[in-house]
Formats: structure tokens, C-alpha cells, sequence
């Protein structure tokens, strides 16, 4: 589905994203982790055309996508803090959303399914973050996209919100959909994640399941893992 | 103004005063806040299936067009209501919309480009705000004290690169040139009138003004496609 090979990406002087190939699996969901600043943005955005990589290639469905624009209706993104024009209501923003892809959404169900209804009227600048931060996901998910990128979805959601979230996307693994989720909160991880990918200085340190990693690094639960992984990364350059 | 004085070519060249310091600057505020304040939601439009092209170019015109529907009521209707519109008179006043409109869009152009060069907020506002300052008043100061200095040499051709140089300069010497105004020409406005003729003269001037819109846009079109966001 998504096929990486030699990515760089250097801002300035500093280097970013360090030369490493990547595929992503299809029907799994696949979970991004590192430390800050080890190129997890970096690379989704490179993934979507909102960052142009220093070199290296980007396939999508086996083709290059740097002079592609179209390839990103098979995608669905979700970034990390919702950001809208202040003065549009919730629906005005959804219509929007589907005229410039023109496609129809499904926002019915999902509307529902983040108790939403009451505030299809407000203004977005009224929404209190979390509420905007659902709005978000009904416009990630109102789309049918054989891929979805999420950036930190569960930032800023209330408990509830991210069981549905949860709910949302098993449901969407067993249609058939690919997900490439970034986010830091470990139990996230091992509730739903097949495949982990440890980003560090800009290379993948350790690309496997669950179960893999925890072997790996002789723990029993992935904060201890990722920890461990860390400790020894610090170690090094002292 | 049409009220207080029956004579509607004094009443357009106060009108021109007016509009060659505002327009720009109303272009320049609005170009450089609305892109700054969007710049987040542009990330979410830049992750959909459009062309970067496209989505900066409808930016863009949203804003100038909006502007520039602004302009064509507010100094159009009074007109209108007195009926001039409907006049031989007419010309002096759509030429003056005209300049008007080229330099909504010029600027508003030019603050688009300056916003997606500069990440930083206040150097961006700033250096928008220092050229609109430099363009409307400075500029020609600067010029005067060239002719000053260079008396003794020819500088007519000078003098006309150094208007073409400049779109408010330019909208100036079209109303002059159109008003045929010599007590208000000024050297730029003589030499142009000279060189040119009146005719060709404005023609000059409206090319050199449909360059200054044309190039911002190119700016921004490939600044916009190599940019990270």
C-alpha cells in the first residue's frame, strides 16, 4: 500500500529523517512511536505531500507521488489539533470538506456516535477543544479511504469519545482498512496495534509486533520496553 | 465630495489621493492577516486531493475579489447616485476604479508572497506593512532626491524605469495622463506624456501594471509548490 525507500528530509542543517526504507502493511493497523523529535510528523507528512522529502521515494499504491495530488482521496488524515476557520459552523465545515473532495460524506452515523447532534449549528470558534477534536474525526472518517493517517488521535478526547474512537476503528479493521496511527499513549498501542514502528534519530530502530518488541527488550510491558530502548540510546552518547 | 464641488475631475484626483494610499494598504492588511490566521487550515486542505495551485490561487482570489468587489461599490455607487455614471465623464472614474483594482490585487499578491516566505508572524506583518510604506511614500522621496542629485545628467529614461518600478507611481501617471491635468503632472507625468504620448503613454502603464500583478502571482504559485508545511 505505501511503499518508502531511502527517505531523507533535512530542515536546515538539521536532519531529520536519516535514510531508511519503510512498507506499510496492508489491513493492520501499524502504530508509529519514538521519543520527540525522532521524525514521526516528519514522515506522515511526508506520506500526505505536506513535506517534500530531501530525496527518497514515496509510493502509494505503487505509484511515486511527488507530483500527485490525487492519490490522497484513498486517504484519510487526521492531525493532531483541530484546526478550522473560527467563524464556520460544524456543518458548514463538513460541506466544505466535501466539495473540495468532491465526494459525498457519511457524517449521519458518526455525528451520532460523538454525541455531536446538539452543536451541528455552532459556530466552531463556540466548541470547546474536545468537541472541535471530534468534529475532526467525524471529518476524517466520513470519507470511505482505504488508508487513515491519524496524528495523536485521543489527544484532547474525553474517555467516552475514545472508546468510540476505539470502537470506530476495529470496526474499520475489519472492513479491510489500513491504519498508520502516531501517538504515545501506550495502551492505545496494545489494545489495537499489529505492527510497531520505533522511530529514533531519524531511523527505524525496531519495525515487528507487539510480542516482538517485548521479547526484544526482555520486558513485560511496552513502557518499560520503550524506556529500556531509550536508556540505552542515552547511554550511548554520554 | 460631488456634492461639495460640481467639478468631478477635482472631485477624482482627491478620490485618487485617497485610494493610492488605502487600497494598497487595506491589500496589504488583509492578504498578510488572512493568511497567517489560516495557515493551520491549510494544513488540513493541503492533506486533501486538490493541487497546490489551486488551493493557494482560490485563497487568493477570495481575498482580492472580495476586495475588489468592495471597491467597485464604494467609490462606484456615489457615482451612480449622481448620476455621472451615466456621463461622458465616466471614463475618468472607471480609470480610476481601474488602478484601484490593479493595486488591490498587486498587493494582496505581494503580502501573500511575503506571508509564505516568513514563518515568523511579526517579521512577516512587518515587512509587509515596511514596503506598503515604502511603495506609497518613501519611494518617491527617495526619487526626488535622485533628480536632486543627478540634474545635470539625462535621466528622463532614468526616470521612467524608476516609475515603472513602483504600481502606485504608475496608477498616478495613468490618472494624470488620462485627467490631462499638466499642473499636476509633475516630471514623471511630463516625461511620460513626452515620451509617449498620452496614448500610448496609458497603454505603457497598464502593461507595466498587468507585469506587476502577473509576477506576484508566479511568485506565489512556486513559492507555494516547494514549500514544507
Amino acid at each position: 500500500m505505501i511503499e518508502i525507500k531511502g527517505i531523507r528530509k533535512s530542515f536546515g542543517k538539521l536532519e531529520v529523517l536519516k535514510g531508511f526504507d519503510f512498507s506499510l502493511a496492508k489491513g493492520k493497523i501499524t502504530a508509529i512511536l519514538g521519543p520527540n523529535g525522532s521524525g514521526k510528523t516528519t514522515l506522515i507528512k511526508s506520506i500526505l505531500g505536506l513535506v517534500l522529502p530531501s530525496d527518497g521515494k514515496i509510493l502509494v499504491n505503487g505509484k511515486v507521488i511527488s507530483n500527485d495530488w490525487l492519490y490522497r482521496k484513498e486517504i484519510g488524515y487526521l492531525p493532531q489539533i483541530a484546526r478550522f476557520p473560527e467563524n464556520l459552523k460544524v456543518i458548514e465545515i463538513l460541506n466544505l470538506i466535501e466539495e473540495v473532495r468532491k465526494e459525498k460524506g457519511n457524517y449521519i452515523d458518526l455525528i451520532n456516535q460523538f454525541d455531536l447532534k446538539d452543536f451541528l449549528n455552532k459556530k466552531l470558534r463556540q466548541l470547546s477543544g474536545g468537541t472541535r477534536q471530534k468534529v475532526n474525526l467525524v471529518l476524517t472518517f466520513m470519507f470511505d479511504c482505504p488508508l487513515y493517517i491519524l496524528d495523536e488521535p485521543t489527544a484532547g478526547l474525553d474517555p467516552i469519545a475514545v472508546i468510540r474512537l476505539k470502537e470506530l476503528i476495529i470496526r474499520k479493521k475489519e472492513e479491510g482498512k489500513t491504519f498508520l496511527v502516531t501517538t504515545h499513549i501506550m495502551s492505545l498501542v496494545e489494545e489495537l496495534a499489529d505492527e510497531l514502528i520505533f522511530l529514533l534519530e531519524g531511523k527505524i530502530y525496531f519495525k515487528g509486533t507487539f510480542d516482538q518488541m517485548l521479547k526484544a527488550e526482555k520486558e513485560e510491558n511496552l513502557e518499560k520496553a520503550i524506556a529500556n530502548i531509550l536508556k540505552k540510546e542515552n547511554e550511548k552518547d554520554s | 465630495m460631488l456634492y461639495l464641488s460640481n467639478d468631478v475631475s477635482k472631485a477624482i484626483v482627491s478620490l485618487m489621493n485617497i485610494t493610492f494610499i488605502l487600497t494598497p494598504l487595506i491589500g496589504t492588511i488583509f492578504g498578510i492577516m488572512n493568511f497567517y490566521n489560516s495557515r493551520e487550515f491549510i494544513e488540513l486542505l493541503l492533506a486533501q486531493p486538490i493541487q497546490r495551485k489551486n488551493l493557494f490561487m482560490g485563497l487568493y482570489l477570495g481575498i482580492s475579489l472580495s476586495l475588489s468587489m468592495s471597491l467597485i461599490l464604494g467609490m462606484g455607487l456615489p457615482f451612480v447616485i449622481y448620476g455621472i455614471a451615466f456621463t461622458g465623464e465616466v471614463r475618468s472614474l472607471l480609470i480610476l476604479l481601474m488602478s484601484g483594482l490593479f493595486l488591490t490585487f498587486i498587493f494582496t499578491a505581494l503580502s501573500f508572497y511575503i506571508a509564505l516566505i516568513n514563518e515568523n508572524r511579526l517579521k512577516g506583518f512587518g515587512m509587509a506593512i515596511l514596503f506598503w510604506l515604502f511603495m506609497v511614500f518613501i519611494y518617491d522621496g527617495v526619487f526626488l532626491l535622485l533628480l536632486l542629485f543627478l540634474q545635470s545628467y539625462p535621466i528622463e529614461k532614468f526616470a521612467i524605469v524608476f516609475s515603472l518600478l513602483n504600481p502606485v507611481d504608475l496608477s498616478r501617471i495613468l490618472i494624470m495622463l488620462e485627467l490631462d491635468i499638466s499642473a499636476l503632472m509633475g516630471y514623471t507625468g511630463a516625461v511620460f506624456n513626452k515620451f509617449f504620448g498620452t496614448g500610448t503613454g496609458m497603454l505603457i502603464s497598464i502593461m507595466a501594471l498587468i507585469v506587476w500583478t502577473i509576477l506576484p502571482v508566479y511568485l506565489i504559485i512556486r513559492k507555494s509548490t516547494k514549500k514544507d508545511f
